[in-house]
């Protein structure tokens, strides 16, 4: 949930990147924090293993400006995509704004985007949530590969229900920042609505 | 939605900050945070600009969160208090009001019985404030009070952040 502050006259939102594993959510994370200017950014912390692979989350704090006098704060999270680690992808769902599910476009992580999609939806009811009704996007990374499957067919089987969806290539950053806009956009319009 | 939105204002900020401050000179520590359960700072007093508090906030967070996970599969409800020791500073990490976290920070000069003894008087007034708080933006929310800054927002302001 978003964090109202009218003392210091801010407000924090959480946006969480999920996907299956290796489809490049720290990647994602990578790119916004090496192209942000020094002053709207924090420090990038990773809870990773040794082999880089992501073992709690990532975490990037980005100030994007005012809105009528308000600082506007996200907190980029990742989750870790390896289906073991489910217990922690949980734990970081709490409190969450927006999401962001970055699906693998090769042919052969197909199912493991459709399986992390079925999770995601389902650890987000556990905790009162309904994915449909909360600001989502998603992301088809890794476009520049060989063996990508259509748009078109990632678009039938990942998003069903028709939300802002992007191309992108996150090792060389291209609709990185797109998709970013795009769900932070749709957290503030909530916003708006007072939900 | 599962929690209700948390909203601070001035009269409950200035109030927690009293606390905090005492707490900081009773329990004679260095640097003391409160955090949002989901990972944002909410205020913190002391030293604190030797520190990266964003990401203190964020990790202390996930550290709450991940023992909480751990409380669950033994049968606990969760584990209220944490104490990180260190080779000079420790962290003493407790829950106020279910909600909220509270993070002392304190070295030799202090001592884990006395943070731990302090803490407790001030969690009971902290945990009232905080109910307050809850209670006002609840009533807040329901007579649609349109302080609410982003309720006159336009597509154009939004627009402006990503220019």
């Amino acid at each position: 949930m978003s964090f109202i502050n009218y003392a210091s006259r801010e407000i924090n939102c959480k946006i969480v990147y999920y996907g299956p594993g290796l489809c490049g959510k720290t990647t994602n994370l990578q790119h916004v924090y090496s192209k942000t200017a020094p002053e709207a950014k924090g420090k990038m912390i990773s809870l990773a293993t040794e082999t880089e692979r992501t073992l709690f989350f990532d975490f990037l704090p980005l100030a994007l400006g005012e809105i009528r006098g308000f600082k506007t704060r996200f907190h980029l999270y990742t989750v870790p995509g390896q289906v073991f680690y489910d217990a922690s992808r949980k734990l970081i769902l709490k409190g969450v704004d927006g999401i962001v599910f970055v699906a693998d476009s090769q042919e052969e992580r197909m199912d493991a985007n459709v399986e992390s999609l079925e999770n995601l939806r389902h650890n987000l009811k556990e905790q009162g949530y309904d994915l449909d009704k909360l600001p989502y996007v998603v992301q088809y990374n890794k476009r520049d590969l060989p063996n990508a499957v259509s748009v078109d067919e990632l678009r039938k089987e990942l998003n069903p229900t028709n939300v802002p969806d992007f191309e992108a290539c996150a090792s060389t950053g291209e609709g990185v920042f797109e998709t970013l806009k795009a769900v932070a956009k749709l957290i503030l319009v909530d916003l708006k609505k007072g939900k | 939605m599962s929690t209700s939105q948390m909203v601070m204002y001035d009269e409950e900020f200035q109030e927690i900050n009293a606390v905090i401050e005492r707490l900081l000179k009773d329990s004679n520590s260095k640097v003391i945070f409160l955090v949002d359960k989901n990972g944002q700072l909410i205020s913190g007093v002391g030293e604190t600009e030797r520190f990266d508090t964003t990401s203190l906030a964020s990790l202390t967070a996930g550290n709450i969160a991940a023992t909480g996970g751990l409380a669950k599969l033994i049968g606990e409800k969760e584990f209220s208090i944490l104490f990180h020791e260190g080779e000079k500073d420790n962290l003493h990490i407790s829950i106020v009001g279910g909600r909220v976290i509270l993070v002392v920070l304190f070295d030799n000069r202090s001592s884990l019985g006395l943070v731990r003894l302090r803490v407790k008087k001030s969690s009971e007034e902290l945990s009232t404030i905080f109910e307050k708080l809850m209670k006002k933006s609840e009533e807040q929310a329901k007579s649609g009070n349109s302080s609410f800054p982003f309720a006159e927002i336009t597509d154009d302001d939004i627009d402006n952040l990503f220019s």
